[in-house]
């Protein structure tokens, strides 16, 4: 027999130990080379896995481990000593691998052990984001809240939709069971509730205002949280239900005239408002900080836009005022006006009713003036005569006198004989003097010059009616009349404070004193005697018809001759001095005769002055066309007539030497119609004279004449007498513009 | 009746026209104006009068007869027998035209109506007046007397 290389197992095969282990280690074999296929598919579906290679070697492994329990198998029973070796060699591998197995193991479990910490830690960490994350939300929900609240509350200004929406606004943000606003009442110690949430129309519970609890919301600017006792918050009837918390928080009234921006006034009016916010009923929420916060806001915001809505208030009310006021001053101004022209309407009626007698008395004495009469007679006519001239020239001043206030009067300056203009007015007081027993007595500085530049006829009506108001105030005494020329020094006299005359080479100042012994006048009437229709005591209780234009109108003219004039007295009872200064020209030297040809005689004096003289006359109607056309005629003018200004610019030529026409037709512009003359004939000496007709009186129309280079300016209806002065007048100076 | 009479009726007639203001000086100045070159001055100008305005007066009726009036038109119409009015002496009816014009401005119808008819009125007056006078003149003229020159100094 051969001796074979094999090993006999210890144990024989058919124990039954021995079939357990052979079956075991065949399983083992088996799950041992599963266990990597297992690994490695599942390893493969996992995306991250960071430990391959010790996956490869686990793998080995548990390969070998297999193999060697695979190779197990075969040991059972009688086998060679090639299997012995491979198992041995299966074995050797099988420690190698687990050695370097189990000390790779050292290192890596505590990795993966720590990979499970950190999983955890992050897990924490997420869960706290998403606390801060839940918290952040809330908060910024708030401000949009605030935000959205506060558009609300901006966006009306009107007071009660403020407050309103506040609550409703407030109410529904927050949840609350219930909103109410304390205003504080007039008398400002009680607060009334106003408006409430639920309850649509608040019964007007008062609580007195200086409840500890109310101080201490109102002392602090913070929402403060109070007990649902207190008497603001209970508005509600709770009854069984336990009721929520309660906030209360300030809200600032702002008075318009302490507002400012950013600095809510601690010291002046402290009046608030009291907002009171409760939670609903038998919940077991509470007030939360950021709640707290809105709420503030919100009342503050409410502040404000309570004092814009005061302030719009405040301006819509002015500006009402203002309107009404407007009204009123408009309606006033339009009286006034009304006012205006019916005095003007009532003036010119005046005017013409009291032109009539005036003109029957001038020519009735005129006509009596040249029948059969006796010297005193003739000398009583004549002094009528002159009287009733200057009554009407007087008439003529007064009722114009828009014009002297218009200030468009104007002197008539002349030459004449100054001394005559004082034995004229000593000739017409003479008569009323000697009636009623006074002594009037003149006295003429021996230096007044004989002749002097001046207005005559304003200046005989001022003497005349100072004089006549000596007269008329003195029951008995004298009058003395002096009249000096006035020397430098006399001119600083104290009453003439504002007045400073300089005497210059051919100018003199006359001063006239008028003394009377009469009643006299007070010292603090003496202002008002020069003002129009002031009547001062003593004459109203005299009623001798003291007041009236006079004075007034003599100051004016007394003015207009650059002078001043100003009345003294010592008193009731002691008289008194009228005493006034006019600036008169010095006539230069003249010789006698021809100043006793002082041209009041017009130098042609016959039926036809103008012969041959080539007129041409515009005038739309026909009937005054037909008369302008009569008067020139008698005048010996040959005439043309035109009815239309285009006939009229055909017409005329430099043949014709003065056109008349009639300015004031409406719709005719005889104003273009100069225009038009003027740009025809550029040469003066070419030009026609250009004269309006107008029966308007008034400067506006005098001032649009000369504006368009009108020659002159007739008053109609024209008498021949006065035509013919015109025509002379024009002829001579080319330029005549009529005192209307 | 003689010469010496009627003129005497006419100075007469002619006073009381002065008078009772339905003339006034311009009619004078008109009676100036009439000599041996000019010898119907003034009948010439009375006739014109009398038939610019009887135009005018129609004129006047048809305009404020609108349903709407224009009242530039009207014052047009006012302004020119004014100043006719104005330029023979026949006072009250000028001063109707014043009147008349014044109530233009102011746009009443009532009243402007009321102004026409007041001036018809006066013109009626003065013309049925001053044809009388002129008749007077001619009847003196005629029996071969002189016409008397008013002698009033307006």
């Amino acid at each position: 027999m051969d001796s074979c290389n094999c090993i006999e197992p210890q144990w024989p095969p058919d124990d039954l130990l021995m079939k357990y282990q052979y079956i075991s280690d065949f399983f083992i074999a088996l799950a041992y080379f599963s266990i990597p296929l297992e690994l490695i598919y599942f390893v493969k579906k996992s995306a991250v896995f960071p430990y391959r290679w010790v996956l490869v070697q686990f793998g080995a492994f548990i390969v070998l481990c297999g193999a060697t329990h695979l190779i197990n198998l075969w040991t059972f029973t009688m086998h060679s000593r090639t299997v012995a070796m491979v198992m041995a060699t299966a074995k050797v591998f099988t420690a190698a691998v687990s050695c370097i197995t189990a000390l790779m193991l050292v290192h890596i479990i505590p990795d993966l052990l720590s990979v499970k910490t950190r999983e955890l830690f992050l897990k924490n960490k997420a869960a706290e984001l998403d606390r801060e994350m839940g918290l952040i939300r809330t908060q910024e929900e708030t401000g949009r809240h605030v935000r959205m609240l506060t558009h609300e509350i901006r966006s009306t200004l009107d007071r009660h939709t403020i407050l309103k929406t506040t609550l409703v606004e407030l109410g529904r943000t927050l949840a609350l069971e219930e909103c109410a606003l304390w205003m504080p009442t007039r008398t400002g110690l009680e607060l009334q509730l106003s408006y409430t949430l639920r309850q649509q129309n608040p019964v007007g519970y008062t609580v007195p205002i200086h409840l500890p609890v109310i101080n201490q919301v109102f002392s602090s600017s913070h929402a403060v949280k109070i007990s649902p006792n207190c008497p603001v918050a209970s508005i509600h009837p709770s009854g069984k239900y336990t009721p929520g918390e309660v906030v209360a928080v300030r809200v600032p009234l702002l008075h318009l005239s302490n507002f400012q921006i950013n600095d809510w006034p601690e010291l002046s009016t402290k009046r608030y408002a009291l907002m009171v916010l409760m939670l609903p009923l038998d919940s077991a929420r509470h007030w939360h900080v950021h709640e707290l916060e809105l709420v503030e806001v919100v009342a503050d915001q409410v502040a404000v836009a309570l004092s814009h809505a005061a302030i719009l208030e405040e301006s819509m009310r002015a500006r009402d005022l203002l309107m009404e006021q407007n009204v009123a001053l408009d309606l006033a101004r339009r009286e006034a006006e009304t006012a205006v022209r019916a005095r003007n309407d009532f003036l010119a009626v005046m005017n013409h009713e009291m032109r009539t007698p005036m003109h029957a008395i001038i020519a009735l004495s005129s006509l009596l003036q040249e029948t059969e009469l006796t010297p005193e007679q003739r000398l009583m006519v004549e002094t009528i005569l002159k009287s009733s001239n200057l009554l009407s020239t007087l008439i003529n001043d007064v009722l114009d006198l828009s014009r002297l206030e218009d200030g468009s009067l104007q002197l008539d300056l002349g030459t004449f004989n100054l001394c005559a203009v004082f034995k004229e007015v000593l000739n017409l007081i003479k008569p009323i003097a000697s009636v009623k027993k006074l002594h009037v007595s003149l006295n003429l500085a021996p230096d007044l010059p004989e002749y002097a530049v001046g207005d005559e006829k304003r200046l005989m009506q001022t003497i005349l009616n100072v004089v006549g108001n000596a007269v008329k105030f003195s029951k008995d005494g004298s009058i003395s009349i002096t009249a000096f020329v006035a020397k430098a020094e006399l001119l600083r006299d104290s009453q003439t404070t504002e007045f400073f005359p300089v005497p210059g080479d051919n100018h003199f100042y006359l001063r006239v004193q008028v003394k009377d012994s009469g009643i006299g006048v007070s010292p603090q009437d003496i202002p008002k005697l020069f003002t129009k229709f002031a009547q001062t005591q003593s004459t109203a209780i005299r009623n001798s018809g003291g007041g009236g234009l006079g004075l007034a109108i003599c100051k004016r003219f007394v003015n207009l001759m650059e002078g001043h004039i100003w009345i003294e007295s010592e008193g009731l009872g002691k008289g008194c001095t009228a005493i006034f200064m006019v600036k008169l020209g010095i006539p230069e030297r003249l010789n006698e005769s021809e100043l006793a040809f002082m041209p009041k005689v017009p130098p042609n004096h016959g039926p036809t002055a103008f012969p041959g003289l080539k007129v041409l006359v515009m005038d739309e109607n026909g009937v005054s066309r037909k008369v302008t056309k009569g008067l020139l005629v008698h005048l010996g003018c040959d005439v043309t007539m035109v009815s239309s200004s285009e006939e009229c610019l055909r017409v005329v030529s430099n043949e014709h030497k003065v056109v008349f026409m009639d300015a004031c037709a409406p719709g005719m512009d005889g104003y273009e119609i100069a225009v038009c003359i003027h740009e025809k004939f550029t040469k003066r000496h070419e030009r026609p004279i250009i004269v309006a007709l107008t029966g308007n009186t008034d400067k506006v129309t005098k001032e649009n004449c000369m504006r368009v280079g009108m020659d002159g300016v007739i008053l109609k209806p024209v008498s021949l007498d006065k035509m013919r002065s015109v025509l002379s007048d024009l002829l001579e100076h080319r330029v005549l513009f009529e005192a209307i | 009746m003689e010469v010496g009479q009627m003129q005497r009726r006419l100075v007469d007639y002619t006073k009381t026209l002065f008078m009772e203001g339905f003339l006034d000086a311009q009619f004078l100045q008109l009676q100036q104006l009439q000599d041996e070159s000019n010898p119907d001055f003034v009948v010439e100008v009375v006739s014109l009068f009398f038939d610019d305005s009887e135009k005018l007066l129609n004129d006047l009726s048809m305009a404020l007869d609108q349903p709407n009036v224009d009242f530039k038109k009207v014052d047009a119409h006012v302004h020119q027998l004014k100043g006719s009015s104005s330029s023979i002496g026949a006072q009250r009816v000028k001063n109707a035209c014043i009147a008349f014009r014044n109530f233009c401005e102011e746009q009443n119808i009532d009243a402007t109506l009321r102004c026409l008819q007041q001036v018809k009125h006066e013109y009626y007056l003065v013309k049925n007046k001053l044809e009388t006078l002129l008749r007077l003149e001619q009847q003196i003229v005629a029996a071969g007397g002189s016409i008397p020159a008013t002698e009033m100094g307006f």
